[in-house]
């Protein structure tokens, strides 16, 4: 296991200086003039001279890449032209009510896909089994934002039973209660699509496993039903869905940001869009890379937990 | 030809979903020549008027624009935004994915490490970084996500190149001195056509919702052009007193793409029998 973990962080290299240089490339696309874009059209020249220093854009794009790295290696993701902070505090701050959305969101899906999937397999055809197929297809086919919005108008404005913005609270909240209350819409609103993918793929790869041999000795030795489902099928069909669960990670990390800007959440999400319309290039690489960072480390735990399910995964 | 259309006519469901897809793009399309009012304009003293209103069958918007023709121009600029993003990453995609899988090499290295990076990021957290560079609108929204989706493609496409490569007819082809274009053009392109097909055609509808999500995010199609996602995010702050000016272009969007997806799906299931849902 140490070996096949060493080998992956050895992978982990080159993705991670790729996806610095894409941040760092993407964000010196515009044609023209970062200054200028960041200050307007009606910025006086010296402004501009002095941004343009400030931020080493006269300096040739491959320094600008190696000092930025060089920083941000140091943990120094620079400052908010915006908010006149460091960004690195601002987008870590952010980055925990992010963490927590998309955490909550990812285990409602995980736990409720893989139920709804078994449910179906062992069930297949019956009524819940189609009513989930209708449902993969109405989660695959619904913008997540008029999702998030249409439960927003019904359980917050309508039956008034959940609050309808914001992660706490503005008056005498803070507990963790009030905290529950307002991560119920945005998680479940997050979580919706991605159940109805975790629970089709569950109920393919179950079908198959129940159809294996081993799966027809074990009932003939007079398992019951319970055991030969979660000891023995589930248990195989695991590989395929750990795949799509982190796939969907990537998925719920990305989508975050529209669910965030909905409900209002404090996270990276609203951060980066406030970040673009502010025109602010540090606070926008800032809170870009540490997502895709995470994305990563997602993908880099996904690939350990292959390892650990299937040990034949670690000698190939 | 006769027999898949003979398929689609068996599943209602899906010809039913062409049928409304048709529907759309003739009414897009024809948009200008409709007796609509004009969608941008603003007429202040019948502004949120719910649907039913004398002349405005779906109601007004916050400027007392007419929410059916903003949709009907609305469609426009949605369906074209699908088609068009998911025509350039596939162009793209299938293109590099062709060269990655016939070089091989040095050449495949470089594409499919491309790939690689750009598929480490959450998709739509790239394409808004791209529109964050490049300024937010429309064009620039399309271009970072065609950018965004065609690694898929080149994936797909350089899978089945490196099966195909190998059979014994491209060899043969190459040993009777054919030129590597016209080996691409006639031997290997053929075989790409039903994957990439089903591919586009369940890709349609992703790429309407994704740039429905930047148009949302304020990263998109810019006021005063009407647009599903863009009418979504402006209509969110009179979601209390009318929510029509929500729930309308909402409803158009998972409309849509729930058809482009029967259609997608049934496109599959006609093409590659092998993955035929249950």
């Amino acid at each position: 296991m140490g070996r096949f973990l060493a080998r992956r962080l050895l992978h982990l290299g080159p993705v991670l200086l790729g996806v610095s240089v894409i941040v760092f490339l993407v964000l010196h696309l515009a044609p023209g003039d970062p200054a200028e874009v960041m200050l307007g059209a009606n910025a006086n020249k010296e402004d501009l001279e002095r941004l343009r220093v400030q931020l080493g854009l006269d300096q040739p794009l491959y320094v600008q890449y190696l000092t930025w790295i060089g920083h941000v290696a140091r943990g120094d993701l620079g400052r908010s032209l915006w908010m006149k902070r460091p960004v690195l505090g601002e987008v870590l701050e952010r980055f925990k009510a992010t963490l927590l959305l998309t955490g909550t969101a990812l285990f409602l899906s995980t736990v409720g896909g893989i139920a709804l999937g078994i449910a179906s397999a062992t069930r297949a055809n019956s009524l819940l089994d189609r009513l989930s197929a209708v449902a993969s297809l109405f989660g695959a086919s619904m913008p997540t934002f008029w999702l998030g919005i249409v439960l927003m108008v019904v359980f917050s404005l309508w039956l008034g039973w959940l609050p309808a913005s914001g992660m706490y609270a503005p008056y005498g909240g803070g507990g963790l209660r009030d905290l529950l209350a307002h991560l119920i819409l945005p998680a479940v609103t997050l979580a919706a699509a991605s159940v109805t993918i975790i629970a089709r793929l569950t109920r393919a790869t179950m079908l198959e496993t129940l159809g294996q041999d081993y799966v027809r000795t074990a009932r003939a030795k007079g398992l019951g039903d319970r055991p030969v489902v979660w000891r023995h099928a589930l248990k195989n069909a695991l590989i395929p869905i750990v795949t799509v669960v982190g796939v969907q990670a990537g998925y719920l990390l990305g989508g975050a940001v529209l669910t965030e800007t909905v409900f209002a959440w404090p996270g990276v999400g609203t951060l980066v869009v406030q970040g673009i319309l502010a025109r602010d290039v540090p606070l926008v690489q800032g809170g870009v890379l540490v997502i895709a960072l995470s994305f990563v480390l997602v993908n880099l735990a996904v690939d350990t937990l292959y390892a650990w399910l299937d040990p034949r995964i670690k000698f190939q | 030809m006769r027999s898949h259309l003979l398929a689609l006519h068996r599943n209602r469901l899906a010809a039913t979903a062409l049928v409304a897809i048709a529907l759309a793009v003739v009414a897009a399309l024809a948009a200008p020549w409709l007796p609509l009012s004009d969608p941008d304009t603003v007429d202040t003293a019948n502004r949120l008027k719910p649907p039913g209103t004398p002349g405005h069958p779906l109601g007004t918007d916050e400027f007392g624009r007419d929410l059916v023709s903003r949709l009907v121009w609305g469609a426009r600029v949605s369906l074209l935004a699908g088609v068009g993003t998911a025509a350039a990453a596939m162009v793209m995609g299938v293109s590099l994915g062709l060269l990655a899988g016939y070089y091989g090499a040095w050449v495949e290295t470089l594409i499919m490490r491309l790939t690689d990076i750009l598929m480490a990021f959450p998709f739509i957290l790239l394409a808004i970084a791209i529109v964050a560079g490049l300024g937010p609108g429309l064009r620039n929204a399309m271009i970072a996500i065609a950018i965004v989706g065609f690694p898929i493609y080149a994936r797909l496409v350089r899978g089945v190149v490196l099966t195909v490569r190998e059979r014994e007819f491209v060899e043969a082809a190459r040993a009777l001195g054919s030129p590597d274009r016209l080996i691409l053009a006639r031997h290997v392109v053929p075989h790409l056509l039903s994957p990439v097909v089903v591919a586009f055609s369940l890709d349609v509808g992703a790429k309407i919702l994704t740039t429905a999500g930047l148009s949302f995010l304020g990263l998109g199609t810019q006021p005063p052009t009407a647009d599903w996602g863009s009418m979504l995010a402006t209509g969110r702050q009179f979601v209390i007193l009318s929510p029509h000016v929500v729930l309308l272009p909402g409803f158009a969007i998972f409309v849509t793409v729930l058809a482009l997806n029967l259609v997608g799906d049934a496109v599959r299931d006609i093409l590659d029998p092998r993955t035929r849902t249950a």
